[in-house]
């Protein structure tokens, strides 16, 4: 379990400090909030600067996906004037800056924790090769910490240029040519519109997808998610929390009155095609079941929309209902697609984030190497507690939206394990 | 098929009217119409996971065409699914398809280059870990991780002969072709 910087750095007295929070986005800056109002003696190690990724990791034209007015983290509500819009990476960033210094939450930047392991009533936390001694964790590092590829991009073809999102900032990183995109969520089609826009041939490779209107009857649809419930809708309230978890993040585009779906991509000259299935040699094969994703896409969003009629409006008004059309789709669609063909010179991959967990080196994972959590208590190795995923206690838990009742459900846990009369119970099951 | 010529030795009978299949050939290369082929099967649903399916009809050579008789086919899963295994599994039917497809080619391929067969069995193992079907892992697909099918031929030819016809029947095969490659798949409702 030691790992190699503990080894080199050696056992040099390490600093002491009740819990470590990793991570300075949002996650960890509410965290840090609510763990002073408890008391509790804490310190947060950002590898970068507050609300790194916003501003450094992401593509350049990217605006939230919910609308200002949702924009909100423990005792701050959004008080801007733009309630409807949408802010661009860079204000996100400002926004988390902003609230670090009302809140007076102390970051410290550019400190990277490289390493923790447990020991004896605690954990050994490195950060900038400097050891820290802890009685608790939280992960504040977040859901998308690094790009996650299918493991069919290990066997593309050399030779063709590959570029995941997470590295991705303008159109003119790809080579001239053709694009191959892969994924159909958020990312996957707003990076296809934009590289249309430069002029690029799209092809685009689509799976399961979560198709949405940007507004519905005159109202944005996080509106009406948050009036039906649906974004309040808790790990009690699903039958299969793994599924809930695992679903893509919905077609939408921060831009008002922008339905962001397939067909607005093959308006602008996409082609669309199934999911990449095998790579044979030097060509690439898709599914043939493309019409069941569009068909079973299209029935949820409409089962979502009849959701939303069925909320009580009173008083409220409401412009008709007014559905989407129906997904469109080539009546063949292709099948492959040849390096030789010059059709296409580069992929991207928007397949998804994954969290970055390889600092902690704790037995805390799945086999599939995620860890494993009940409401971001992590039941493996009492004092961790991770949280700002997907659905960790409610479909808001990965919004700035939903982090305040997170965040209070686990400094509250963590309160009482600290106070130690309650340890014994936590490792068995409070 | 692969050659125009006439079958080498007129002695070898595999069973296989390689004259015919040869004219046909030709008559279908100035007459791509004819060669546009539907085929058909229907399947009722019997009861839980049991069901049957008929092949009878199907569309070729310009015209509506008919098997000599209805076919009929039963399909189901085994108790260890819960079921009443009233039949083969579907995915082994998927085996069958690809068997039987394969070793007619054989057949074909062989009495076209003149090559006597004796007996020929496919032995097919398909691997599946039902992790995908049952949807507790989205990264394990439904299908097969792989099939294998090993032949045991005997026939008046060299291993190498008999080698050339087990390649010459997997790229002429349409169940092969279908397996390995992707197809569009449109279902409805109506």
């Amino acid at each position: 379990m030691t790992g190699l910087s503990l080894r080199r750095i050696g056992p040099a007295s390490p600093r002491r400090v009740d819990v470590v929070v990793v991570g300075g986005g949002q996650a960890g800056l509410a965290t840090s909030v609510m763990l002073r109002e408890l008391g509790i003696d804490h310190v947060v190690f950002e590898r970068g600067e507050i609300g790194q990724r916003w501003r450094h990791e992401r593509w350049r034209s990217l605006r939230l996906l919910t609308p200002n007015w949702m924009c909100r983290l423990p005792n701050q509500e959004y008080d801007g004037a733009d309630r409807d819009d949408f802010m661009t990476k860079d204000e996100a960033a400002d926004f988390l800056c902003r609230y670090a210094h009302r809140q007076q939450v102390e970051v410290a930047s550019g400190t990277e924790v490289t390493e923790v392991v447990p020991e004896r009533d605690g954990f050994l936390v490195v950060a900038n090769e400097q050891v820290w001694r802890c009685r608790a964790v939280v992960d504040a590092s977040g859901a998308f910490g690094r790009a996650k590829l299918p493991p069919l991009a290990a066997e593309f073809p050399a030779g063709l240029h590959q570029l995941a999102a997470a590295d991705y900032r303008v159109p003119d990183q790809l080579p001239d040519g053709g694009v191959l995109v892969v994924g159909a969520s958020a990312t996957g089609l707003q990076i296809a519109e934009e590289l249309l826009t430069s002029g690029r041939r799209v092809t685009l490779a689509v799976g399961e997808h979560v198709r949405m209107p940007r507004s519905y009857r005159g109202r944005d649809v996080y509106w009406w998610l948050n009036r039906s419930g649906v974004l309040h809708e808790t790990i009690e309230d699903v039958d299969d929390i793994e599924r809930a978890r695992r679903v893509p993040s919905p077609q939408l585009i921060g831009r008002h009155g922008c339905n962001m779906d397939l067909n607005r991509l093959q308006d602008l000259g996409a082609e669309i095609v199934g999911r990449v299935v095998a790579v044979r040699g030097r060509t690439i094969q898709f599914s043939g079941g493309l019409a069941n994703h569009l068909k079973s896409a299209d029935l949820k969003m409409h089962r979502m929309l009849d959701r939303f009629d069925q909320t009580p409006a009173d008083g409220l008004d409401l412009a008709p209902p007014d559905r989407p059309q129906a997904s469109r789709s080539p009546t063949a669609p292709r099948l492959e697609l040849s390096l030789d063909s010059g059709e296409f010179s580069s992929v991207f991959w928007a397949t998804g984030y994954r969290p970055d967990h390889r600092w902690l080196r704790l037995p805390a994972f799945d086999r599939k190497g995620r860890l494993t959590h009940d409401a971001g208590v992590v039941r493996a190795v009492p004092g961790l507690y991770t949280l700002g995923h997907t659905f960790l206690r409610s479909r808001k838990s990965s919004f700035l939206y939903g982090v305040d009742e997170d965040v209070r459900h686990i400094a509250a846990h963590l309160r009482r394990y600290l106070d130690g009369a309650f340890r014994e119970r936590v490792a068995a099951m409070d | 098929m692969q050659t125009q010529s006439e079958p080498k030795q007129s002695t070898v009978d595999n069973g296989v009217n390689v004259g015919a299949l040869l004219a046909a050939r030709e008559a279908l290369a100035s007459a791509p119409e004819a060669a546009q082929f539907t085929w058909r099967a229907t399947c009722d649903w019997v009861n839980g996971t049991h069901c049957t399916s008929r092949v009878k009809s199907f569309a070729g050579l310009g015209g509506e065409q008919n098997h000599r008789t209805e076919f009929t086919f039963e399909a189901d899963h085994p108790e260890i699914f819960a079921s009443e295994d009233h039949g083969a599994t579907p995915v082994e039917l998927v085996m069958v398809g690809l068997a039987s497809c394969l070793t007619a080619g054989i057949a074909s391929v062989a009495q076209n280059r003149g090559i006597q067969l004796h007996s020929v069995k496919a032995t097919l193992e398909g691997d599946m870990d039902i992790y995908g079907i049952l949807g507790i892992d989205s990264d394990v697909r439904n299908g097969f991780s792989g099939i294998r099918v090993s032949f045991d031929i005997d026939a008046d030819a060299s291993r190498e002969d008999i080698e050339a016809l087990v390649a010459q029947s997997q790229k002429r095969s349409a169940v092969y072709d279908i397996i390995t490659n992707p197809g569009n798949v449109t279902v409805t409702v109506r």
